[in-house]
């Protein structure tokens, strides 16, 4: 068995759900090759190189896999993983961008957001928003994977020795172009890798009330999470929304503040360690997830928390 | 310009499921079905382009057993053209999906599919992706806004870190996020319209493609319970808790 895991990452950083994801082919069995397809990404190499388990990485250094374009990516990872038994990637918004394509190139099924490795075909993943959980057996030659990497704990990042092997692709498949992306704010505390979140839903009220939730964020070094009705509502940008179509998280501590607690909202973040919540509705069905819960106005304990903490 | 809108009939999503007892699946006997709610908004989409006179036609695809139907008139409903029925007794994998999707898009000739990205029930995320890979055509996944201009699309993706815009020369396939559009209510004289608007029925079996599936299911369960938790008077005790019996704080 031969696993190619695709990492994660800005072309400056190798991302933490790379770690989760050589975790789940550990589980899987097998040598581990990472391929770095980036530009200007040989710093990320060389810290996938780092990784406990990884025997090979793979460097394809080029400009036109700079913003991870799916038509790119994909003839590239279908090409060089043809020669693997398993092609692994996280199931952030690029894996699941350009995976389904490489499976579809090489005529084979994928299997989506991957939870548990039974044995190297049988896998488990939810289904309805998380509402079931399913056991499948991949029958094809060359499995292709995405896995929740909340789900796995990340292989140790120092103390590997792989060696880096420059590799090339088929270059730009003038399909599609990269125009422009938003500048992520350097300060912020990343979402799925956060050790405490504080997310707030429509019970803020505002943008303006939305503050609050920032602040006790700040307090807790936290990053900042929503629902989807605050992120409808405009209070905070769309990249905040946990959810089954948002992000799935499962941080050390989850503090749900104004969020009544919407299926699709607790498929997101149900597996959170520690989940605290606060509403002024005793009957919010965020509660029978929690482990402490709070009913009151989140006005007036939310400063109150803020200062205490 | 034509565009091709596959939607999936799925269990309504204000339905809470049930899994079998014999873990086989999901109750679906006497559920109430709709259409995927992703697949509700390409087809919005599709017919918002129509009624800018960017598109000049909308045709509506969808698998399964007859009462697929009633989810391809759903569509009609709201404003797209007509239905093409692939007629399929099974449940299938994505990648097959795609590939009779493929079949449908070489005969129809759309310069745009939209679908959406994923349906509610099997979370899978992959038909979009497979069917634009299929075609060898450019794809934009988890658009939050669309745009068409000189044989062009520009589309605004969802995407972890925000956005991110990208430009596809046409044909391609997008997939839908939750913010492309709110999708409307069918108005009754339009529902009575779409009964009259024509569905072409198509066997599965008889379009050339494999449908073996080659992920199958063992299993399926209930996700494990969380244990109750307590109720907390106040925000000290909170701090208390936190502090000194979580220790997460």
């Amino acid at each position: 068995m031969s696993i190619l895991v695709v990492a994660d990452h800005d072309n400056a950083k190798l991302s933490k759900a790379t770690l989760n994801v050589v975790s789940a082919a550990a589980q899987i069995g097998g040598g581990t090759t990472i391929l770095v397809a980036g530009k200007n990404c040989a710093a990320v190499a060389k810290e996938a190189a780092q990784v406990q388990g990884v025997e090979k990485v793979l460097l394809a250094d080029n400009e036109v896999y700079e913003n991870f374009l799916a038509e790119n990516m994909a003839a590239l990872v279908a090409d060089l993983g043809k020669n693997y038994s398993h092609i692994a990637t996280a199931a952030t918004s690029t894996g699941k961008d350009f995976m389904p394509r490489v499976a579809a190139l090489l005529d084979v099924s994928q299997v989506s957001e991957i939870i548990t490795v039974i044995s190297p075909d049988i896998f488990r993943r939810p289904i309805y928003a998380g509402n079931a959980i399913e056991t499948v057996q991949a029958k094809d030659a060359i499995k292709v994977l995405t896995v929740r990497q909340t789900a796995f704990d990340a292989a140790t990042a120092t103390g590997g020795n792989a060696t880096i092997e420059n590799v090339s692709g088929k270059g730009d498949s003038g399909l599609s172009q990269f125009v422009s992306k938003d500048a992520a704010k350097a300060d912020k505390v990343e979402l799925t890798s956060a050790r405490v979140v504080v997310s707030g839903g429509r019970g803020l009220g505002s943008k303006e009330n939305f503050a609050l939730i920032e602040k006790l964020a700040a307090k807790l070094g936290a990053a900042i999470g929503a629902s989807r009705a605050a992120v409808d509502a405009g209070y905070i940008s769309n990249d905040a929304q946990v959810g089954q179509t948002g992000k799935i998280v499962a941080p050390e501590l989850y503090i749900a503040v104004g969020i009544s607690g919407a299926i699709q909202h607790l498929a997101g973040m149900k597996d959170s360690k520690v989940i605290v919540a606060i509403n002024k509705d005793e009957n919010s069905p965020i509660f029978e997830i929690a482990n402490y819960w709070l009913v009151g106005d989140l006005f007036e304990i939310l400063p109150e928390l803020t200062s205490l903490v | 310009m034509k565009i091709l809108v596959p939607v999936k009939r799925v269990i309504d999503y204000n339905v809470k499921i049930r899994v079998k007892a014999d873990s086989t699946g999901v109750e679906t006997a006497n559920v109430k079905m709709s259409m995927n709610p992703f697949d509700e908004i390409a087809v919005e989409e599709a017919v918002r382009l129509k009624e800018k006179n960017i598109a000049t036609e909308v045709v509506v695809v969808s698998m399964g057993n007859d009462s697929v139907q009633e989810t391809i008139r759903a569509a009609l409903a709201v404003g797209a053209d007509r239905g093409i029925h692939i007629s399929l007794d099974d449940n299938i994998n994505s990648l097959q999906a795609a590939k009779l999707l493929k079949k449908i898009v070489e005969e129809e000739k759309p310069d745009l599919v939209i679908t959406g990205k994923q349906a509610i029930d099997d979370d899978a995320n992959q038909t979009g992706q497979m069917l634009a890979a299929l075609l060898g055509w450019g794809q934009g996944t988890f658009a939050s806004k669309l745009e068409i201009a000189d044989g062009h699309a520009t589309i605004i993706r969802e995407v972890d870190g925000g956005h991110m815009t990208v430009k596809l020369k046409l044909p391609a396939v997008v997939t839908t996020d939750l913010r492309l559009n709110e999708p409307r209510y069918p108005a009754l004289p339009n529902i009575m319209k779409a009964r009259s608007k024509p569905i072409t029925k198509k066997m599965a079996t008889e379009l050339g493609v494999d449908l073996a599936k080659r992920v199958e299911v063992l299993k399926v369960e209930e996700p494990a319970k969380r244990s109750a938790g307590v109720r907390i008077k106040t925000v000290v005790e909170l701090v208390d808790k936190l502090k000194n019996e979580a220790k997460v704080i």
